[in-house]
């Protein structure tokens, strides 16, 4: 089970979880997973011990403080790109505290508005998607993971729209 | 930096009857017969004020009722490791002149969200009861415990002469308590809040000490996340002539830690640095930090660096020879930056920093500091199967170049048992080793074994070793090593370790000190829980969360010792497997279970 303490919420209600779909249901699937892998394996007799479980996000594990976790993410600036527009944004991740607050900024900042989401289909219906580059290089949609992970794998962020953006929506 | 302290010695004996029948002649006064008890009662106390031990005076206190007694009045620090062992009545009933309080509330796998907020561990009817009985109290030390506002304020209230307030690892309170206690304490000595989660209301703390000199030594409030008033902060650091340590958060810039320095530097022995960036990126020219940091002349210790900016770090080149203990452990510092500074680093006893330095960072640190003690590597990126800068290459490198090396927590993320061997022989040393391989059940990765042969060479070559947590893949081999050379240990930690029951059988007949066990997600179920009930009366408690264990033995267990508090902590919505227990938490208690306890908390 987790206990993830969000700023004293537990957010998991909240969360916005994107993806394409089918890929909805396998997050749900890894995160009940990792919540319950502990006693999935004791439950059973048949399991066997050997084999290491799926490597998810274990709750707890490592085990070091969330206090020292959040102070690893060092760079909290970040430069918004937004398709269209002559110049790019800075924000501080840090300021927001989920991820409504932080497209309510962006909205504000490039004077648009994200389109109705969906954890299954993304953001639909105006043609607005956001999207940022992780730690690895690849471009993920904004709101794939939870909320006190994305400072620390977030290296930029970009506002897709126009025909990527459409492109992305019939995709989904 | 005061991270898992480990305590010297056992729980205080503050069983409510006197030990021993008065009539048995363990009276070593022979001649008390012959003076009134009063006058022997002063002699005693006149004595027995001058022990400090903790130790000592549980030894004494057991001599006789009457020494009982007398050592119950002189007792003046208490320690009470598990806040659920007794009740506050309990406390000021035995302890009459009580003026410091060490108390300790949730286990340790809380701090990994391993148990559902709001479990207890509340400080309230702990202040509300020492308020009335207590009003002398000067110090107040707690870790892991539940504090509110008002119980700051309680505490602010009832104690005129308070002086010391330290909380580590606590929650439930905010800026605006700190307030009322900065205002208040008139005499308040040391206010240190240690990695302790205080929310932000928005108060204006650092204003509300009093106007006048101070008798502050020591301020620590790196872990606050709120923004505080810098003139305010100055002003008092101006007007607290005792000042030694400092911990500022990462809301005081570089500038402002400059303008600090320059003010009160050389009276400073510990200093936590705020922020080590430049906060206002503006084209003059930055301050001369080496020269604040050439001022401070007396500074030992170091901690702080958030947020650095790599190139500010030569800085402190003019303090490190003096250095006895370095924090980098909230700074991603890559092998080239940290070099040239451990370089001058010769006294140091005491480090800590992340994994971003790197083996060949921890190859300096071997090279450089001979009298190290205590080292710990954090990671940086706290996952599972990342790469790993760190390895048994830089703990190898440790064991040769670091041989006074008592303690040590290192998280990596592969480990060999050749070089735990190695560690063990040339660190005969170590008290505390916490070794954390991130990959769950990993084998050495050279040879592919399991990591038995590697933990066994420390447990029986370590012979002072009293702490241990274990990882990697390990079998009942490793757990048999610990049984049969791990006399010392008190402290032990399993995570996904070992194969059957046998491998909890042997700890629990073979460590004798062993005080505080702490088990997840490890294959040890009922026929183990059994075989330590010999022991559970003398542990602190047992935390066995993920294992095997049935409500059944549980209740056995609770059943046949009454003095024993076993808690099973799950969600109550668990209607799939109501015998399958998620989380076992049990301790010995003087006063029975406890009134305060949750829904999703059962007490057997």
């Amino acid at each position: 089970m987790a206990y993830e303490k969000v700023n004293e919420l537990n957010l998991k209600d909240t969360e916005l979880r994107l993806g394409l779909p089918g890929s909805g249901q396998v997050k749900e699937e890894q995160e009940v997973s990792c919540v319950r892998s502990n006693k999935r394996q004791h439950q059973s007799d048949n399991e066997e011990e050997s084999t290491p479980p799926t490597k998810t996000q274990i709750v707890g594990w490592p085990p070091v403080r969330s206090y020292r976790k959040n102070n690893n993410s060092v760079v909290s600036y970040v430069k918004v790109s937004m398709d269209g527009a002559p110049y790019l944004r800075k924000i501080d991740l840090k300021t927001y505290k989920n991820y409504s607050e932080l497209l309510k900024e962006l909205e504000n900042m490039f004077k648009f508005t994200i389109g109705e989401y969906s954890e299954r289909e993304g953001y639909r219906g105006s043609g607005v998607v956001p999207t940022y580059e992780d730690k690895d290089g690849d471009w993920m949609l904004v709101g794939d993971v939870p909320w006190d992970m994305f400072p620390s794998s977030c290296k930029r962020l970009r506002i897709m729209k126009g025909s990527d953006a459409l492109a992305l929506d019939s995709a989904l | 930096m005061s991270e898992d302290d480990e305590d010297q010695s056992p729980a205080t004996d503050l069983r409510s009857q006197p030990p021993c029948s008065p009539n048995k002649s363990r009276n070593c006064i022979s001649s008390s017969q012959t003076f009134p008890d009063h006058v022997l009662e002063n002699v005693l106390e006149n004595v027995l004020q001058f022990l400090d031990s903790r130790c000592d005076r549980n030894a004494a206190s057991l001599v006789c009722k009457l020494w009982w007694k007398v050592e119950g009045l002189t007792r003046s620090e208490v320690f009470i490791g598990n806040c659920y062992a007794l009740s506050p009545a309990r406390l000021t009933q035995r302890f009459k002149r009580v003026r410091s309080l060490l108390l300790k509330g949730k286990p340790r796998f809380a701090d990994f969200n391993l148990m559902p907020a709001d479990w207890g561990a509340n400080f309230a009817p702990w202040v509300s009861t020492m308020a009335k009985a207590y009003p002398w109290l000067e110090k107040v030390d707690l870790k892991r415990m539940f504090v509110t506002d008002d119980d700051l304020a309680l505490l602010a209230e009832s104690f005129p002469g308070f002086k010391e307030l330290i909380l580590v690892c606590c929650e439930g309170f905010g800026t605006s308590g700190i307030a009322v206690v900065a205002n208040k304490c008139r005499k308040l000595k040391v206010l240190d809040l240690i990695e302790s989660d205080v929310t932000d209301d928005e108060v204006d703390w650092v204003s509300c000490f009093p106007e006048d000199v101070t008798c502050l030594e020591s301020l620590a409030f790196d872990c606050v996340e709120a923004p505080i008033n810098f003139k305010a902060l100055e002003g008092l650091v101006g007007r607290s002539p005792l000042l030694r340590k400092l911990r500022l958060n990462r809301f005081v810039s570089l500038e402002e830690v400059h303008r600090l320095l320059l003010l009160g530097a050389p009276q400073l022995t510990s200093l936590g640095t705020g922020s080590f960036s430049r906060g206002d990126q503006s084209q003059q020219e930055p301050p001369d930090y080496a020269a604040a940091f050439r001022a401070c002349k007396s500074v030992v210790c170091l901690s702080g660096f958030r947020e650095l900016m790599p190139e500010y770090l030569p800085a402190i080149l003019p303090v490190c020879a003096n250095l006895t203990s370095l924090n980098f452990s909230y700074a991603n510092i890559s092998p080239d930056m940290f070099k040239p500074i451990i370089h001058n680093c010769h006294k140091l006893q005491i480090f800590w920093a992340l994994d971003s330095i790197c083996d060949e960072g921890l190859q300096a640190v071997a090279a450089t500091c001979k009298e190290l003690r205590e080292l710990r590597i954090f990671p940086f990126d706290p996952r599972e199967d990342t790469e790993g800068p760190v390895s048994e290459l830089g703990l190898q490198a440790i064991s040769e170049g670091c041989r006074k090396l008592e303690s040590l927590l290192y998280f990596c993320q592969h480990m060999t048992n050749a070089a735990l061997i190695a560690m063990s022989h040339n660190c005969p040393e170590l008290t505390v080793f916490r070794l954390c391989i991130m990959g769950r059940l990993r084998p050495d990765h050279v040879t592919g074994k399991a990591m038995d042969e590697g933990f066994g060479a420390i447990v029986k070559n370590c012979k002072k070793l009293t702490r241990l947590a274990v990882s990697g893949l390990l079998t009942d081999q490793a757990f048999r090593y610990m049984g049969e050379y791990g006399k010392l240990i008190r402290t032990l930690s399993v995570a996904f370790a070992g194969d059957s029951d046998m491998a909890l059988r042997h700890v629990l007949e073979g460590c004798p000190r062993l005080q505080k066990l702490e088990i997840r997600d490890s294959p040890f179920g009922d026929v183990a829980l059994r075989s330590g009930m010999h022991r559970y009366y003398n542990m602190r408690f047992v935390w066995m969360s993920a294992c095997r264990l049935t409500m059944g033995c549980c209740k056995d267990v609770a059943r046949a010792m009454p003095n024993l508090v076993v808690e099973v902590i799950g969600s109550d919505d668990d209607d799939v497997n109501r015998d399958y227990v998620e989380t076992l938490y049990m301790y010995r208690s003087l006063d029975g279970p406890r009134k305060d306890a949750p829904q999703f908390v059962t007490i057997l």
